[in-house]
């Protein structure tokens, strides 16, 4: 018995559905199988993972708050990778966003109107865009692999963040540690109705996930985008320039991060500090291929991701599992969504070596 | 500047470059089988990990053995964890930029995971195989002062170019990356080839990052390789894929990294710290901006690079 994969004529829309939950429920199995092998109480370990922050009633204000920037950046990297464009510094852009839209509110002092917050928001985006025109202009002058200029500037991104909160930008009332002061009211956002838990940036993602539906779906830029990545020669041929779409796809992912940068920092830390990069810019590519590059996909992989980083806490403080396993979860579930990607693309035969059907096999060949 | 400030940077050279040398030599090797492996990063923590485990629970028992059975361990946990990727890769024919992208995420995790008990705790340093007389020597230490694992680097990069330019395997190895479906239609195995490629690749950044948790810092700490995984990386580009550039370019970051550390002690102080950290990156961008400028001169990049293969199709 041999298994054979044949190539599918179109991708299998079932299956792009299926897949993921498939990963996720997987993940899930998997994970409570080896809880118990290294000796916790597995099934609860998963429960208080995965369901615990969906049934809680107040765990969901967390679950949106960790969702929305994942979101937000993962909506702008579906769009490159569907061109084969990979934006894998997302969480450098995100931190310098964030400090453009910070170094606006300390240039501006007494920042009291209104226009601070739109100021402050447009900085986050431009910062975030400048970020990644760097790997943008390099890859369409030099020709240089955007995979690796786009990460090492995570790693500069960093360095900038550090002496920034602990030279220049350094709160002065802070006890002497790396960060800088708090915003005031006027450079914070709020929630969005007073009593409600709905963080802002959620309403940010919701309303980005409908235009990046509309982008992709029902635009030309959207179908260009698509096109110069399924088949580069039949976009040259279209008129579709490879080129301007190295650039717009990496204006665009660039921009997403910096805005989830400075959402983050303006409503959930009021301020810059050490902790500020916390790997949303990774796990977003995760939540990019489990929402399989669609809009509303990566809106509800981006809850799902959420779900896991919230989860993790309660499993560490209630089964004590330590803090490291949302990591292995999260990267579980991309191993499996990668490796299901086949099925997508491939129908599964399984092949009986019975004489007859060699022998048909062997015709059917030649 | 005098011959003892000299010898010691030097020696720092030596030691910093050594772990970024090891993983981009088995980086080489698999990306001239045709497959790009970002889960470095994540392959040397798995790898410092189990280097440093093995050496903290069973030194005592093992002796001077230790330190070798904890690096052969570390090697053979990261090759392991490599053919996870090349599974996903070669068989199922998956998208090879996310999927070591998750190696490395996994890797970061599990070895955070498995440290999580380990924090802080050291081990003896995996130190120079050479009499105290010579490796303690004020000057001769710049020649024999340094853990087994420097050699080897040395040596590996040197038999590594020796294999692929001289050697029959290493042809067919050069020539599968170069055409695949040539090499599979004259009967080479493509996929079991770049299995062992793979491997090869996840056992030499396995030793590099036991160099990180038993030579630079015998001790514990979690993602201590701190990125010169994707230094790697770049490392291999930078050397236009030939083993004899590798070494060069390695040592040329290695300098790089450790004016990093003098530069708060001599007088470049009026640069941020900050500045000297980041300068491995920037330079490795600038870098491969020159090197993707000037073309191809010279450079022997796979022509079948990170292009899935499925034989049946």
């Amino acid at each position: 018995m041999r298994i054979r994969f044949e190539k599918r004529l179109a991708p299998s829309r079932f299956m792009q559905v299926a897949t993921p939950i498939a990963s996720v429920l997987l993940t899930m199995l998997l994970g409570a199988a080896i809880f118990e092998l290294i000796g916790f109480d597995g099934p609860h370990a998963i429960y208080e993972t995965f369901i615990t922050p969906i049934v809680a009633p107040y765990k969901w204000q967390d679950v949106l708050t960790k969702a929305a920037p994942l979101i937000i950046i993962a909506l702008g990297l579906s769009l490159g990778n569907q061109a084969k464009i990979w934006n894998i510094g997302a969480e450098g852009q995100y931190i310098i966003g964030a400090l453009a839209g910070a170094g606006v509110a300390f240039a501006l002092p007494n920042a009291e109107g209104f226009w601070a917050i739109p100021l402050m928001i447009g900085a986050g985006i431009l910062g975030g865009m400048a970020w990644a025109a760097i790997p943008a202009f390099l890859k369409t002058r030099y020709s240089v692999s955007e995979v690796l200029s786009t990460l090492m500037l995570v790693y500069v991104a960093l360095q900038v963040l550090n002496y920034l909160i602990g030279g220049p930008w350094k709160d002065p009332n802070g006890h002497n540690f790396p960060q800088t002061p708090p915003f005031t009211p006027a450079e914070s956002l709020p929630n969005v109705l007073p009593g409600t838990v709905i963080p802002p940036g959620f309403v940010v993602a919701i309303v980005l996930t409908l235009v990046f539906w509309l982008l992709t779906t029902r635009s030309v830029y959207g179908f260009s985008v698509r096109t110069v990545g399924a088949a580069p020669n039949a976009a040259r041929y279209g008129g579709f320039d490879a080129s301007r779409t190295v650039w717009s796809t990496l204006m665009i992912s660039g921009g997403m991060a910096g805005l989830a940068g400075i959402l983050e920092a303006m409503s959930q830390l009021g301020q810059i500090n050490l902790g500020f990069p916390s790997g949303y810019g990774f796990t977003a590519i995760i939540v990019s291929f489990l929402g399989r590059l669609h809009p509303i996909g990566v809106f509800l992989a981006g809850l799902i991701l959420a779900v896991t980083y919230v989860g993790g806490q309660v499993a560490q403080t209630v089964v004590h599992v330590p803090n490291a396993t949302a990591g292995i979860f999260q990267a579980t579930m991309l191993f499996f969504i990668l490796a299901s990607d086949i099925l997508v693309r491939y129908r599964v035969r399984v092949i009986r070596d019975a004489p007859r059907a060699k022998a048909a096999a062997a015709g059917a060949s030649a | 500047m005098n011959l003892a400030f000299i010898i010691d940077a030097l020696v720092t050279v030596v030691g910093v470059t050594t772990p970024i040398l090891l993983a981009a030599t088995g980086e080489l090797v698999v990306e001239k089988s045709g497959v790009i492996n970002l889960g470095v990063e994540g392959m040397m923590l798995i790898g410092a990990i189990t280097g440093f485990a093995i050496t903290f629970n069973y030194g005592p028992d093992l002796g001077d053995w230790a330190p070798w059975v904890g690096v052969v361990c570390a090697a053979l946990a990261a090759a392991i964890s490599s053919q996870l990727f090349g599974f996903l890769v070669l068989t199922l024919g998956s998208n090879q930029v996310a999927t070591g992208l998750a190696l490395t995420i996994f890797g970061i995790g599990l070895s955070s995971l498995i440290g999580a008990g380990y924090v802080g705790m050291t081990v003896p340093e995996f130190a120079t195989p050479f009499p105290d007389w010579l490796a303690g020597d004020p000057v001769w230490r710049v020649l024999f002062g340094y853990s087994p694992l420097v050699y080897f680097a040395l040596i590996a990069v040197l038999v590594v170019g020796w294999f692929l330019n001289r050697t029959r395997a290493g042809l067919v190895l050069r020539a599968v990356g170069e055409n695949d479906i040539s090499a599979h239609s004259i009967g080479y195995s493509v996929l079991a080839i770049r299995y062992a490629a793979i491997a090869f690749g996840g056992a030499m950044a396995g030793v590099a990052g036991a160099y990180f948790s038993m030579v630079i810092t015998p001790m514990w700490a979690e993602q201590m390789t701190a990125g010169r995984g994707w230094i790697a990386l770049a490392l291999v580009v930078f050397s236009g894929w030939r083993a004899g550039r590798l070494l060069v370019g390695a040592y040329f970051f290695g300098i790089l990294m450790t004016l990093e550390l003098y530069a708060k002690a001599s007088g470049f102080s009026f640069l941020p710290s900050q500045f000297w950290a980041a300068m491995p990156y920037i330079m490795a961008v600038v870098v491969l901006a020159v090197i993707s400028a000037r073309g191809v001169a010279g450079s022997e990049a796979p022509a079948c690079l990170g292009r899935p293969f499925m034989p049946s199709n």
